[in-house]
């Protein structure tokens, strides 16, 4: 009834999307095989694609759901804990690489993470706004001190306590972490351009509206959660793999607020977003190593002047869509998509 | 359409003629509300027909959206029994009531601001859109062929109003009027079998008001449904609603045809006030 206009196909559309990935996955390997990207920078890549799901799976939660939780280090660390943990005892168990285990230790890591999110989720989303932070905030503290203090209330080794959990095979390379990303994005995105996304974006815009229309607000506030930690929970499993040691104070409140500031930079409810500010704040962070401490000075600087020119983040809560662009080329007058910046 | 015949039913009310011999779509009996000592609703007793037009009238602070907020479930009652076309909604929450049939506009705008035009209206059809989670996330053809569905449907629905063309728009940019039509258009997704609507042309001039009239009955006559609406401009209650009660301090005054309604000397004093040397 309304499309006067030229439309690419849903399935060209995926066919696309799906070409450009496996070209950009094909070209950096073989850089990497060729050795034109040396094992330090492909280590930051393989950091950049942990932080992208990191920060896109917050972003379902802060985003996309409209609420402040600060504790996703605290799922990162239980998804990488029980991920390395599973895989090296399974490993030794079977007799077989720990490499091998990897799909089914990240999927194990994501459960367990959102058995996590689930039992937190419950109690915490009936709080709103300050009293959602601070108690998902003192859930990361409780994991960090439990990791760290574990093993001597069970009296054998599990997770090593504040010495870490060392030893962990390095199973992360560019090309598992590159496949998940994707995988990560694909299935955030086809949720929330889905009947449940839109419920979920329901209740951020108007809670007693989205009621009042049908959506059962606690079980898709407590969905969302979940999904988030599942996600986070395999992001830390990466993590894991790609640094060989889980070390318990990593997971501290500053990691949790690294990732928040990645998806506030990038724009609350931009996938876009999300991914460039985790792959801007992950560079910046390895070229400012030698700073140390100091660097959390120019996070805030950083931030400061990000909320006084761009209060809704980089990318407000635009997202790109490659054949939305390639329709505005083939069509003169297609209607331009709003970017939402402009709200009173 | 106006000088619908009401007649009797039992429990002290009236609804149109046509609407005898089926069940009435809303039977409220005894409804009440406390607010700590306040006693902001008291026995209020309604029955709306099937397919009748009904109208709530009362000056400000009477308990008109109080009303709406019970029989939502947005507050549950203190006393009294609301029944939805024959079932009970005492432990039924918001949403269950939506299902069940009630769907809702708001006095001060509550649309999903962020979101577009056409996203307002398929939240409105959450329920009836099938498909779990999984089958979104996986994209597998139940998706595809329910999202077909619903997209179609809602445009037909935004047709009501000839807001097809804004289907991509976001609905925050959308002028007043539109944002109001818009918030009809999402209630009605919930394929409800009674429509409230608090105060439908609240900011209309009058011939956006006349129009909206037209847009009533349609709805009222296509979907068959029932539609219940707090008014303040009163062209509109009597030029549309067949059955009115007027609320003052929590209390039904008067119930009746808006003739009757017009003529009613409580109604007069309410509105008015009381004439020095009555």
């Amino acid at each position: 009834m309304r499309d006067k206009y030229k439309r690419i196909p849903i399935p060209v559309r995926y066919l696309i999307n799906a070409l450009l990935c496996a070209a950009f996955l094909v070209i950096v390997q073989s850089f990497i095989s060729g050795g034109s990207i040396s094992r330090y920078q492909s280590g930051i890549l393989v950091q950049i694609g942990v932080y992208i799901i990191m920060a896109v799976s917050l972003n379902i939660a802060t985003g996309y759901l409209g609420q402040l939780p600060l504790g996703h280090a605290g799922f990162m660390s239980i998804g990488g804990y029980s991920c390395a943990i599973f895989m090296m005892r399974l490993a030794d168990k079977m007799g077989v690489e720990t490499a091998d285990l990897l799909i089914p230790g990240l999927i194990f890591g994501g459960c367990v993470t959102a058995l996590f999110g689930l039992i937190i989720g419950i109690p915490a989303l009936r709080l709103k706004g300050d009293y959602l932070a601070i108690v998902t905030l003192g859930f990361a503290e409780i994991i960090r001190v439990f990791m760290l203090n574990i093993d001597s209330l069970l009296g054998f080794k599990f997770t090593g306590g504040a010495g870490g959990l060392t030893g962990i095979p390095r199973y992360s390379n560019f090309l598992n972490v590159f496949i998940s990303v994707i995988l990560v994005c694909f299935f955030v995105h086809t949720m929330m351009k889905s009947r449940h996304g839109r419920a979920i974006l329901a209740i951020r815009d108007n809670e007693i509206a989205a009621e009042a229309s049908g959506v059962n607000i606690s079980y898709y506030k407590t969905l969302a959660f979940v999904i988030s930690a599942f996600f986070a929970g395999i992001g830390g499993g990466l993590y894991a793999g790609s640094i060989g040691v889980m070390d318990p104070t990593k997971f501290g409140f500053m990691e949790s607020i690294e990732i928040l500031v990645m998806v506030v930079l990038g724009g609350m409810g931009s996938m876009l977003g999300s991914i460039s500010a985790a792959t801007v704040i992950t560079v910046v962070n390895q070229v400012l190593t030698s700073l140390s401490e100091y660097r959390m000075v120019i996070y805030a600087l950083l931030l400061i002047v990000v909320m006084m020119f761009r209060p809704k983040g980089l990318f407000g809560t635009y997202d790109f869509s490659l054949s939305h662009v390639m329709e505005r080329l083939f069509n003169r007058d297609f209607p331009k998509r709003k970017s939402k910046g402009a709200r009173k | 359409m106006n000088g619908t015949r009401l007649v009797d039913f039992p429990s002290h009310s009236k609804i149109p003629e046509r609407d005898i011999g089926v069940r009435p779509i809303l039977e409220v009996n005894g409804l009440g509300i406390d607010f700590g000592g306040l006693t902001a609703v008291e026995d209020f007793t309604l029955t709306i027909g099937r397919t009748e037009i009904a109208g709530l009238i009362g000056p400000n602070g009477a308990g008109k959206t109080t009303i709406f907020n019970l029989l939502t479930k947005v507050y549950q009652p203190t006393r009294g029994a609301i029944l939805l076309d024959g079932k009970d909604t005492a432990n039924m929450t918001t949403v269950q009531v939506c299902h069940a049939g009630i769907a809702r506009t708001f006095q001060n705008i509550r649309l999903f601001q962020d979101m577009s035009v056409m996203d307002n209206v398929l939240v409105g059809m959450h329920q009836s859109i099938k498909g779990s989670l999984a089958s979104a996330m996986l994209r597998l053809p139940v998706y595809w062929k329910e999202e077909k569905r619903a997209r179609q449907e809602a445009l037909e629905l935004l047709s009501i109003f000839h807001m097809q063309d804004m289907a991509g728009a976001q609905a925050g940019s959308l002028p007043y009027g539109a944002q109001r039509r818009l918030e009809i258009v999402r209630a009605l997704a919930t394929h409800p079998k009674i429509l409230l609507l608090d105060e439908p042309a609240a900011g209309m001039n009058p011939s956006e008001t006349g129009e909206l009239m037209e847009n009533i009955r349609e709805i009222n006559r296509r979907f068959g449904i029932a539609i219940m609406l707090i008014e303040h401009d009163m062209s509109l209650v009597m030029g549309i609603c067949e059955g009115i009660a007027v609320l003052n301090y929590g209390r039904i005054i008067a119930k009746g045809t808006p003739k009757e309604i017009q003529r009613n000397p409580e109604v007069i004093e309410a509105y008015l006030g009381k004439g020095r040397g009555d």
